[in-house]
């Protein structure tokens, strides 16, 4: 028996679509940039939950400026760095919605380096999601906080020096000893199960707003192909075999 | 013979082209196309239908949300 493709493809055997929460625009992203598989998995947790209309993100400076374009909930711009401040006021003013930020290394890490730890130390009631791709992508390529040590981006052309630069700096351990949090997780999202097991992280993180619980703090490690000069598949072969002894997956913290 | 089989359909025009489902399939199902679409782009398409067994592995992993998975069971 044959079966044609007519037959397989019709609406009541789709197992996996876009999910309504994901606009319909083209995300302005290089291809096989990871942020949209993020952004996809935020959409589908939204969904699930059912916390469209009473859902608030906050995005930062950096690629991710433009998120307000591609999930179809609230959404408040804040200034480089501040978006941990902005998600305070918003989350005190409305303590029934739930109240996320959407930053990179280079506003969370450097310029909002600050803001973020204060607001994880408070325990503010809102969701961080942690980009960490180890490079400044929308200026360019240039050296992050949490470039590694050898790393060639266009700042460190003869690769990070800790002597000249510094070390790459673990916010999320660090964020992970701060009272004010209750779950601290480093996720990625390269590999169809790696998504499923950020998707859950995410929901969970949620979840913990909805108790009341405090900050949740979710880092996605994830790439930068242009930045790094690779193809999308190279970036993250790149990824797991030289980010991920430098930032180890898994629960750092979870009360 | 296969249990379950599956089939994708690609929003053809906001694919880039990153080949990340290429590399995820498990059934070796994805290539890129020869042709491009409006913008340039080599297009992600099933070379291989009859393989797929809607995993969604391809889905779970594109960066653009342009893949839609069909999955019947075929027992």
């Amino acid at each position: 028996m044959s079966i044609e493709l007519e037959d397989i493809i019709k609406p009541e055997n789709i197992v996996y679509k876009k999910t309504p929460v994901l606009t319909d625009n083209v995300m302005h992203y290089c291809p096989g940039c990871l942020h949209g598989v993020v952004h996809k998995i935020i959409a589908e947790v939204i969904e699930e939950m059912g916390i469209q209309d009473k859902t608030i993100g906050v995005s930062p400076v950096g690629c991710s400026v433009l998120a307000y374009n591609y999930l179809d909930i609230d959404w408040a711009e804040a200034a480089h760095g501040r978006a941990p401040a902005l998600a305070t006021g918003i989350s005190r003013l409305h303590p029934e919605k739930y109240v996320f930020t959407y930053q990179g290394d280079g506003d969370l890490a450097s310029i909002g380096c600050g803001e973020i730890m204060h607001a994880c130390n408070r325990g503010e009631n809102i969701v961080v999601i942690f980009i960490n791709n180890a490079i400044y992508g929308m200026t360019g390529g240039q050296m992050a906080p949490t470039t590694l040590l050898g790393q060639v981006t266009a700042t460190t052309p003869y690769g990070r020096d800790a002597k000249l630069n510094g070390f790459p700096l673990r916010i999320t351990e660090l964020i992970a000893q701060l009272d004010g949090t209750c779950y601290v997780t480093r996720q990625t999202v390269h590999t169809p199960a790696a998504v499923r097991k950020a998707k859950a992280a995410i929901r969970k993180a949620f979840e913990n707003t909805k108790k009341d619980k405090g900050t949740s703090f979710v880092e996605i490690v994830s790439t930068c192909n242009s930045g790094w000069k690779l193809d999308p598949i190279q970036a993250n072969k790149w990824m797991v075999e030289n980010m991920f002894p430098k930032y180890p997956l898994g629960d750092m913290k979870d009360i | 013979m296969a249990k379950f089989r599956g089939a994708i359909v690609v929003d053809k025009e906001k694919c880039k082209g990153c080949g990340l489902c290429v590399a995820a399939c498990p059934a070796k199902v994805l290539d890129l196309a020869k042709e491009v679409n409006g913008k340039g782009y080599h297009y992600s398409q099933m070379v291989n239908p009859e393989a797929c067994i809607g995993c969604a592995s391809c889905g779970l992993v594109c960066p653009d949300a342009v893949i839609t998975v069909y999955k019947i069971n075929v027992q």
